[in-house]
């Protein structure tokens, strides 16, 4: 959790309702929600108020044992309460459909990233740089942001509670959403699709920077100077591998790393295979292909997503878990 | 009444309950099936809930925590509360409101409980043999692909559906022919007026989950591609077939619930229910538009920006008719004489719960804001309130209101009021502080979370134990009722409802000599004298 300690928290900043509103259009948002939660507030307090005091007022009590009198109805009190809930719920109406319009339609200038999720991870493409997909979605404050989503298997939602936008996240069509950061800092990225066993830990990580530290960011090429093993624990939660390995010995998803390198594998097919650095990569780049004995077959194929360098890390990290 | 017979002991052994055609049999015997099926679905409640007690693994592993919400969800969606009223309450007053000594077709009613029962078994067997773990949405492509057992929990949910239109068949046919003599459609009592508009969406909208469920099934098994993208599919016509369904079954749930509402407020006020007509027409209203505003649980799924506007305009009109039957539930109590028995004080948590769910339901239409609050907690409190907050409430009150008239017995009337405190306390620390952590962002079935939302969930979970307490304290003085209540008279209430002018418990046939002729309203109560 130490790496995710520096991400503002949702329940201390804001107010009690919502979390701290950091985009052009969450106070938009914010203002809508207040001034429903109160006519809410004023509206259950008022029908609690009038049905106590009739229960007092109409107690049943020696004296009271039938009606005072019988009322079927009242046309002017129906038409009140009909037109002026009516009113109030199109003025709503309105208002929402307004503002999900500003919401869904991004300026022509938005800087478009790629998104892609899969289980149970995300991760961001920079069209136009040399960048290798980010586990971290890093954006310029005050600049509009497009992200063209999609999927590898499941449905998955993005969420950014901060900014109040949300958009489920498909395999088979590109689904869209824009903001316009206004604050520099470090924000909650939740998966809000139910996706698996692990679709609570797909979280990522939004960090909104200065318009130079970003430019300065995305000409970083890869890390060369971090030692491999160190390297490779980082990278194994920053790729979400510690969605389904565990480095204790217990059983996840797939198989522990811990004590794995340089022991034999049984394997579906029922031969069995040393696990050495070719066995690593094999698996790391085609997972299908070496299925261990009584685990699924359910890992992405991480080609393309890790460069020569990081797929050394891990290897060299696994081995480090050896006691 | 201790001397004569009644349904109950008319005839003996269990095969007289099992091959009954009386529509009281069938109705008890639902009743006990469902509240079987509240008590398993409300045991997963309080699993999953201990399990939040912190943000990590306490006790489940992530896929069992996974299962139990969908079984918690499944269970007390398609195994309770769907029939819950309608089936239990409405099978054993409907005839008797309507003058009838049964309904229309008594065999195709026991049909009903066991196909009913059928389909529970295969639900069953879903949580044995490796349970499902999809969500009760069973969203595409995770259901077409997970390796849990799908194909058993909608097998038996498309059993179910059946249980469910025969039922609805029912009731419609029983309301168009089996009135008594002189009981036209405006004499009717509105629980009639709401199992008859619950029947309706029963009928027209079960087959269209039978058949999404049959086409998933078909997905899994011989891999024909509907809704899996991988077979070339699309998972959102599955969210549109599923809610064409599903969105209306929240009125099949709710619209017997404000039946019973209204079968109780006008008995314990002595009060002609205020806006009768308009409460019939605005039940037949619910229903229909009911079936035009599936799209509002895909406002973020990519269905088209004017789709999104035209459901979010239908749902605020919905939402106007439930608005009105609040008022005048409230309306008929001015002026009565206001008895605060048990059935009373559920009816009063219902309206304050069910306005706050309705008050929420306002928030959750809008489509700026269900952007932010879409799949987080406040959409789970807002569901908790309507659905239990409303219907159980409801269904709670119409159980102690009608308890005495099933059984014969009365129950204790200082446990129910110390169960009711319970209930109603323990019901809003679970779910009240659940709008709040949702629309601080906490999104739903997650099984860790961060950790600073702890006290919230901590909150919530020491309510989910009272609300328990409160449950098995009912539970306690209905079973005492049963063995040791005083005999109740035919009308301990004073109501003036054809199902009070008859023995209690009633006889095989309801009405001893000749069907009732019916020539007055259905709440027909005196005036004072001042």
């Amino acid at each position: 959790m130490s790496e995710q300690d520096n991400i503002t928290s949702l329940v201390d900043y804001g107010t009690t309702w919502l979390p701290g509103s950091y985009s052009t259009l969450s106070d938009i948002v914010d203002v809508q929600f207040n001034a429903i939660l109160w006519l809410s507030v004023f509206g259950t307090i008022g029908i609690t108020l009038v049905t106590l005091y009739f229960c007092l007022k109409y107690k049943r009590t020696e004296k009271n044992q039938v009606a005072e009198k019988q009322i079927d109805h009242n046309l002017t009190v129906e038409v009140i309460w009909t037109v002026i809930p009516l009113i109030i719920v199109m003025v709503i109406f309105y208002w929402g459909f307004r503002d999900y319009l500003r919401l869904m339609v991004a300026p022509e200038d938005a800087m478009e990233i790629r998104v892609t999720g899969e289980k149970w991870r995300w991760y961001f493409e920079y069209p136009g740089t040399d960048k290798r997909p980010s586990d971290d979605l890093v954006v310029p404050v005050g600049q509009a942001v497009k992200l063209v989503m999609s999927s590898k298997d499941v449905l998955h939602s993005f969420f950014i509670p901060n900014f109040r936008v949300k958009r489920d996240v498909q395999p088979n069509r590109y689904s869209h959403l824009w903001f316009e950061a206004t604050k520099i800092g470090t924000f909650q990225i939740f998966c809000t699709e139910y996706c698996g066993a692990q679709h609570s830990n797909m979280q990522a990580k939004l960090i909104v920077m200065s318009r130079n530290d970003f430019e300065e960011w995305k000409e970083t090429g890869e890390d060369t100077e971090t030692p491999l093993p160190i390297l490779g624990k980082r990278l194994y939660k920053s790729k979400a591998c510690n969605a389904c390995h565990s480095i204790d010995g217990s059983r996840v998803i797939g198989p522990t790393w811990k004590n794995a390198y340089g022991t034999m594998r049984e394997l579906e097919s029922g031969d069995s295979v040393l696990i050495d650095d070719n066995y690593l990569r094999e698996s790391i780049v085609y997972p299908a292909n070496k299925i261990a004995k009584g685990y699924p077959n359910v890992m992405n194929s991480y080609a393309g997503l890790l460069s020569d360098r990081e797929i050394n890390a891990l290897i060299e990290y696994i081995k480090t878990l050896k006691e | 009444m201790s001397s004569g017979t009644n349904y109950i002991n008319a005839t003996k052994g269990i095969k007289s309950w099992i091959f009954t055609v009386d529509h009281k049999r069938i109705g008890i015997m639902y009743l006990a099936f469902v509240l079987l099926a509240f008590f398993l679905g409300g045991m997963f409640a309080i699993l999953l809930r201990l399990e939040l007690l912190t943000p990590s693994a306490l006790y489940l592993t992530a896929k069992q925590y996974n299962q139990a919400f969908t079984l918690h969800g499944a269970i007390m969606v398609f195994l309770f509360i769907v029939p819950s009223i309608p089936a239990s309450l409405g099978n054993f007053f409907l005839p008797i409101q309507l003058g009838a000594i049964d309904v229309a077709f008594p065999k195709l009613n026991l049909a009903s409980l066991w196909i009913y029962v059928i389909g529970a078994v295969f639900c069953f067997y879903s949580i044995i043999g490796g349970s499902v773990d999809t969500g009760w949405t069973f969203y595409t492509p995770y259901s077409s692909s997970t390796d849990t057992s799908v194909i058993p929990m909608i097998m038996g949910v498309f059993i179910l559906g059946f249980s469910s239109i025969l039922t609805g068949i029912n009731f419609i046919v029983t309301v168009h022919k089996m009135r008594a003599p002189g009981l036209s459609w405006f004499k009717m009592p509105l629980f009639i007026w709401t199992l008859y508009s619950t029947a309706i969406i029963q009928v027209l909208a079960t087959p269209v989950l039978a058949i999404t469920v049959l086409l998933l099934m078909l997905e899994r098994t011989i891999g024909i591609g509907i809704f899996d993208p991988a077979l070339g599919g699309d998972p959102v016509l599955f969210q549109h077939f599923f809610w064409f369904y599903s969105h209306p079954a929240v009125y099949i749930m709710i619209l017997p619930a404000m039946g019973v509402i209204s079968e109780v407020v006008a008995t314990f006020c002595k009060k002609k229910l205020f806006g009768y007509e308009l409460m019939a027409y605005s039940s037949m209203a619910i229903a229909f538009i009911s079936f035009l505003v599936w799209g509002h649980h895909l406002y973020v799924s990519g269905q088209s920006p004017y789709a999104t506007m035209l459901f979010s305009l239908l749902t605020f009109l919905v939402g106007i008719p439930s608005g009105i039957k609040v008022f005048n539930w409230i309306a008929t109590m001015y002026t009565g004489s206001i008895d605060l028995k048990s059935p009373f004080l559920y009816f009063l948590s219902f309206i304050f719960l069910f306005t706050i769910g309705g008050f929420t339901g306002v928030v959750l239409g809008s489509l700026s804001l269900d952007i932010h609050l879409h799949d987080t907690y406040f959409v789970v409190a807002h569901f908790h309130y309507v659905m239990m907050g409303g219907t159980v409430m409801a269904f709670l009150a119409g159980l102690h209101y009608w308890w005495p008239k099933m059984f014969g017995k009365m129950y204790s009337e200082v446990a129910a009021r110390i169960a009711f405190i319970f209930v109603f306390v323990g019901f809003n620390m679970v779910f009240f502080i659940q709008f709040i952590m949702g629309s601080k962002g906490m999104p739903r079935r997650y099984y860790n979370y961060l950790p600073e939302f702890q006290p919230y969930h901590v909150v919530s979970t020491i309510g989910s134990w009272i609300l328990a307490v409160g449950f098995f304290i009912i539970l306690g003085y209905f079973i005492h009722s049963l063995m040791k209540g005083k005999q109740a008279p035919p009308n301990p209430w004073g109501s003036s409802a054809m199902e009070w002018k008859i023995a209690s418990p009633p006889t095989t046939f309801n009405f001893d000599e000749n069907l009732p002729y019916i020539d007055h309203g259905p709440y027909d109560y005196p005036k004072g004298n001042s």
